[in-house]
């Protein structure tokens, strides 16, 4: 059984071919880094797997569940989650109510229009527990507008997390931060469980290479390259797309 | 008591005793329609304040309940099955709004519930054997809850009161509960919303549907206090009057449209008795609510007093350290 399988993926926005055949087999438990030049297509393929885009043809599923026809909010239940490479969270709220927000969204409690949110202990419990794991538990209670980058990128991560997800989706999330940041947010990363399988696209490559245990080069909408780090590594099309001719 | 509860308490105590320090029936009949609008208002708000969704066709809302109730009424209904139709119609009316107008958001939200409004609109102003077209149709009377009999104006104005009450509990709970913080959130970020499991088109029809009834009891409530209905009601400059209160008085907040009630309503009822121009002083205020609080009176009042505050400097020495919780630094930072 494969955690995330995507099969003959095809998407264009009118002339332009954004998405080429793309086959990917994640097995679980695996941590996979997808690379490629800008505009290669990696972050529309996030959009193709998480339903915000419907391909043209091809085929997704999650854990040999079909996913390609249901919409995002059902993979979200499904066990799919996914952090932006522009960060998109709450930011009048707290940190707090974000990673809550990040727990409703999978509990029935969302639709009860009776209850006082702030009286749901358990859920606070778990959204504080969240943050805790992302070594931002003291900063709950403050307004996500007064936190830095590299907090928010935390967040983005302890809302993922929140949600016990089976495949976790990266989109580049080193983007912007500063060498600390990088190490924290690296430490968190590698301290995620193997039950969490972990697709990651990050143009950093130094912190990336020692996460990933096999990676995928787009070019052009195409996966051209596929394999271990040292495979990848060597294979003269990696430093044609890197380095030209 | 905390300061916002001694407030809340002056507030209650204000709006109870009303008919006693107000001098009149007209001006006790003023502060009845100023209820009614603040319902109409809340209304509103949930939609603007709260889904980010604004909405020009309410008045065809608000119309639509008025009109059952004065043509059940008419037709010899009593009033309570006359209320519960207005009720259904309205709601059923709010669904079709919504399924058609939830097809989009933003200018094409407006455009589409503008455009719903205006039929409404048409249909008061040309469906003369239903509605009586320009004439409108004249409501026979009040109804007497519990034997009591409304038709002095105090008597009214505390049946408003007591619903208008009664509506404001109840959208206080519907903005705090968990549903609430998923409509804020399918305001605010509902891309991210969808990604996180939320289904962001029911989220905001059912808000739509809790506007639709705040603003069929408006609409009822109306109904009885003007004892008629004609097509003016119904009118765009009326759903843009109450998108006015929401927005003027602050919207996002449950007093913001109470406050923008009051604000239009004194100068429409009270202003324009000294004021011929009443409309330009009207587009004035509001002109001079945008440049300098542009987040509304309530909001920016807030906003103010608590500069204000901050402005009175830091604690003088030689006054006692704070000795509360408070002062501990939190888990994480270091200690001061």
């Amino acid at each position: 059984m494969t955690a995330l399988s995507i099969r003959k993926l095809e998407k264009s926005f009118g002339g332009l071919r954004v998405t080429r055949g793309v086959d990917l087999a994640i097995q679980p438990g695996e941590r996979r880094l997808i690379i490629g030049p800008n505009g290669a297509g990696k972050t529309t393929l996030f959009n193709l797997v998480t339903g915000e885009l419907r391909p043209d043809t091809g085929s997704v599923a999650l854990f040999d569940q079909e996913l390609t026809r249901l919409p995002a909010r059902r993979r979200a239940h499904l066990g799919l989650s996914r952090t932006y490479q522009i960060i998109t969270l709450f930011p009048k709220d707290t940190l707090l109510r974000n990673v809550t927000l990040s727990l409703l969204g999978l509990s029935p409690l969302r639709w009860n229009p009776l209850l006082r949110l702030e009286r749901q202990r358990h859920l606070i419990e778990q959204a504080e527990h969240a943050l805790a794991r992302v070594g931002l538990g003291h900063l709950a209670h403050r307004p996500l507008a007064e936190t830095s980058y590299g907090e928010r990128r935390r967040v983005e991560i302890a809302m993922a997390l929140a949600q016990n997800p089976r495949v976790l989706l990266l989109d580049e999330p080193f983007a912007g931060l500063s060498v600390d940041e990088r190490r924290d947010v690296k430490t968190l990363l590698f301290g995620i469980p193997r039950d969490v399988t972990i697709v990651m696209i990050e143009h950093d490559m130094d912190v990336a290479l020692d996460f990933a245990e096999r990676i995928s080069v787009m070019h052009f909408g195409e996966v051209v390259v596929e394999g271990t780090r040292a495979e990848v590594v060597a294979d003269p099309r990696t430093k044609e797309i890197y380095f030209g001719e | 008591m905390t300061a916002p509860r001694v407030a809340l308490a002056a507030a209650l105590v204000a709006l109870v005793t009303v008919p006693l320090w107000v001098p009149g029936d007209y001006y006790i009949s003023v502060c009845s329609q100023i209820l009614i609008y603040a319902v109409f208002a809340l209304g509103i708000d949930v939609l603007i304040g709260y889904a980010g969704l604004v909405s020009l066709g309410h008045a065809g809302l608000f119309g639509l309940a008025s009109y059952t109730v004065a043509v059940c009424l008419a037709a010899g209904v009593g009033h309570v099955a006359a209320i519960a139709a207005a009720l259904v119609v309205t709601l059923a009316g709010t669904a079709v709004f919504a399924g058609l107008s939830l097809r989009a958001t933003g200018i094409g939200f407006i455009m589409i519930t503008l455009a719903l409004g205006q039929i409404m609109w048409g249909l008061a102003y040309r469906w003369v054997s239903i509605t009586g077209g320009d004439n409108g149709i004249t409501v026979p009377g009040r109804p007497a809850p519990f034997g009591l009999r409304l038709d002095a104006p105090s008597h009214f104005y505390y049946a408003t009161l007591a619903v208008f009450l009664l509506t404001v509990v109840a959208t206080w709970v519907f903005v705090h509960s968990p549903f609430g913080a998923s409509l804020k959130g399918t305001r605010d970020q509902p891309r991210r919303m969808t990604a996180l499991g939320y289904h962001v088109w029911l989220i905001r029809f059912y808000a739509c549907m809790f506007s639709g009834l705040l603003t069929a009891i408006a609409g009822i409530l109306f109904v009885y206090y003007a004892e008629f209905i004609s097509p003016p009601t119904v009118q765009l400059t009326s759903s843009a009057e109450g998108v006015l209160m929401a927005i003027s008085g602050g919207s996002g907040t449950l007093l913001g449209p109470i406050v923008g009630s009051i604000l239009v309503e004194i100068v429409k009822n009270v202003a324009s008795a000294y004021i011929a121009r009443w409309n330009m002083m009207l587009g004035a205020i509001f002109v001079a609510i945008v440049i300098f609080m542009p987040e509304g009176l309530v909001p920016g009042t807030t906003r103010l007093v608590r500069r204000a505050l901050k402005l009175r400097g830091p604690i003088p020495a030689g006054a006692p350290a704070p000795t509360t919780a408070a002062a501990e630094p939190a888990p994480g930072e270091p200690a001061p």
